[in-house]
């Protein structure tokens, strides 16, 4: 339980903490003091390492993951453009074979401006909520959110620019994204209409891609130069509502990335693709508290670090079912 | 003495340059948040200062502050419209990115579906599940804006395509086709006094229907209680000159705006003044 709230933490904006000796078992603490002492380990990462730069990283996650995201987008288009009508509506509210799906963030904004609980919203709220609590709250982004992919490509030719000194990344602070929620949410509540709407790429893009382009489209244009030439993923990580909901719904999923204490290098190829990197805290030597520990809610369970790590050390998890096979 | 101070020196410098850099990079996060949040808390006045950009919402629209307040944007009224009346709003029309509206002039609602297909797909009840027919709805209110314009009141007929062989709208007439909708432009008219206003309003279709004994769908509760739009001899007239005239029976659904043959139309559609009563 500490270890969940220990991750909404992270997640609403703290920095990882390091987890003192006293919370480690004793094997753990001998496996963090054996890999710091073992030399022969250590030159033979430098080697290992040297040889992985060579070869492209794998992409087997990323291919799987582009190919839902791109599915589920184009069944939005096809129902409406061809009438098959599998999944009427975009992304804030929808219909999935007659049932009533509607964005936790979008259905909350509208009940904040709207100051009452409307039912139909609640039923498609439950809905997509059982969803996401099951596959894994900010599974929603990476796997499913259209501003992800295009921020994604936007992202590559940021950290191309960042390798040729022609730019550079400029943090903010991660807590911001927990004040944009309040900002947003009180601004919906004040001015009785739901703002975070209108400027949402999330939204824009998925009714530009049911509906056809506009001009709102030029504003997710902005957001994108923005990420390419002075802040990496900055929409993702420190504005977007959505993510942070999602964030919270996954919380206590069943489906985790999960690190192994045991069979890690220490590389750290996995936090240079990860979006999120402050969830991989826990690999970074002498970090992890267990054998095995579980990634925390901020992870969209994109798969990036799993295909990655030169040592399988990071794998998709299934919470039950794994200890039922 | 000088050589041990001087690596003291150097290192206090760059310590004392390392904590000015994360200063610096501090201030400037610090700075950078500021103006988002201004950026974004001052979004919330534009709403504010730009909602009253009258546009017909679909039928069923709540009073417009509710209307804006609990439209979700998702789109799905204008996938279920048969005529396709339905537009999502875009950054230059006004304030509401993503909320529906109708252009009546370029594609009005005839009722087409009759069941009111757009309240069934809403998914928050920005469009009023408490609307059943037609007649409950409330768009707008027609009204003669150009009478010197209108042909009936010229004592004129009209012959041929009411809106040009170019224009995209669909009307559903029941004679040809009671299920799909057909393009304006392949059902020509020849009309000896122009009447087009009264001959498609679709309240006035579904009271001759009734009155026929054969009401929309069989149901008797689809019939309108009152009358839309009729024709009325012009005051001191020769009889040959008639006047469209509004009754409270008009739902505002653009019927007439959109046949209206000469351009401007002589008669629009006003956004309702019901639906600024909060």
């Amino acid at each position: 339980m500490n270890a969940t709230i220990e991750s909404l933490l992270v997640l609403f904006g703290k920095a990882p903490r390091r987890p003192g000796p006293d919370e480690m078992s004793q094997a753990v603490r001998d496996l963090h003091v054996f890999k710091k002492s073992d030399a022969v380990r250590i030159s033979n990462i430098k080697v290992e390492l040297k040889e992985l730069k060579k070869k492209p990283l794998p992409k087997r996650w990323r291919r799987r993951r582009w190919a839902v995201l791109i599915a589920v987008n184009l069944l939005f288009v096809l129902s409406y453009q061809f009438d098959i009508q599998l999944l009427e509506g975009s992304l804030t509210a929808s219909r999935f074979m007659g049932f009533h799906m509607a964005d936790l963030h979008s259905a909350l904004q509208v009940m904040l401006a709207y100051k009452h609980v409307l039912i139909n919203l609640l039923i498609g709220t439950v809905t997509v909520f059982l969803l996401w609590f099951l596959l894994g709250g900010r599974t929603f982004c990476s796997w499913v959110c259209p501003y992800h992919l295009v921020a994604e490509w936007a992202e590559s030719l940021h950290l191309y620019l960042v390798r040729r000194k022609l730019v550079r990344d400029h943090p903010f602070p991660r807590g911001l994204r927990s004040v944009f929620f309040i900002l947003f949410a009180l601004l919906a509540i004040v001015t009785g209409y739901t703002v975070f709407e209108t400027i949402s790429p999330t939204g824009i893009l998925s009714r530009a891609l049911v509906y056809g382009p506009g001009l709102a489209l030029v504003w997710v244009a902005a957001l994108l130069l923005f990420e390419i030439f002075y802040s990496r993923r900055a929409w993702c990580r420190y504005v977007c509502p959505i993510g942070l909901t999602y964030g919270v719904v996954g919380a206590l999923s069943p489906v985790k990335v999960s690190y192994n204490l045991e069979s890690c290098f220490h590389e750290g190829e996995c936090r240079k693709v990860c979006m999120v990197p402050h969830v991989l805290d826990t690999v970074i030597k002498g970090r992890a508290r267990d054998m095995r520990v579980e990634l925390g809610a901020d992870c969209t369970r994109c798969g990036r670090c799993v295909e990655t790590c030169p040592t399988q050390s990071l794998t998709f998890q299934l919470k039950g079912l794994q200890k039922l096979l | 003495m000088k050589p041990d101070k001087a690596p003291g020196k150097a290192a206090t410098t760059a310590h004392d340059q390392r904590r000015r850099k994360a200063r610096r990079e501090f201030l400037r996060a610090a700075l950078a948040c500021g103006i988002g949040v201004a950026a974004i808390g001052a979004l919330g006045y534009v709403p504010v200062h730009n909602r009253w950009q009258p546009r017909l919402r679909p039928p069923g629209a709540q009073v417009e502050n509710d209307f804006l307040a609990s439209c979700i944007k998702c789109g799905q009224c204008v996938q279920v419209c048969p005529v396709e009346a339905i537009t999502l709003a875009d950054m230059l029309d006004g304030f509401g990115v993503g909320t529906p509206y109708i252009d009546a002039r370029a594609q009005a609602c005839d009722f087409s579906c009759d069941g009111l297909q757009c309240v069934l797909a809403c998914p928050t009840g920005a469009l009023t599940h408490e609307i059943n027919y037609p007649h409950q709805v409330s768009i707008g209110v027609a009204r003669l804006d150009r009478p010197d314009l209108c042909l009936a009141m010229q004592g004129k007929g009209f012959k041929g395509q009411a809106r040009g062989p170019d224009y995209q709208g669909m009307l559903r007439y029941d004679e040809i086709d009671r299920w799909n909708p057909i393009p304006v432009r392949d059902h020509p008219y020849d009309l000896e006094l122009c009447d087009l206003c009264v001959r498609q309003c679709p309240i006035e279709i579904r009271i001759k229907q009734c009155e026929s004994g054969n009401p929309p769908s069989g149901d008797q509760n689809q019939c309108p209680p009152q009358h839309a739009i009729t024709l009325e001899p012009v005051a001191g007239g020769d009889g040959v000159r008639m006047q469209p005239v509004i009754h409270d029976g008009c739902v505002g659904c653009g019927a007439c705006e959109m046949i209206c043959p000469v351009n401007p139309a002589a008669i629009v559609v006003d956004m309702g003044q019901k639906a600024f009563v909060a």
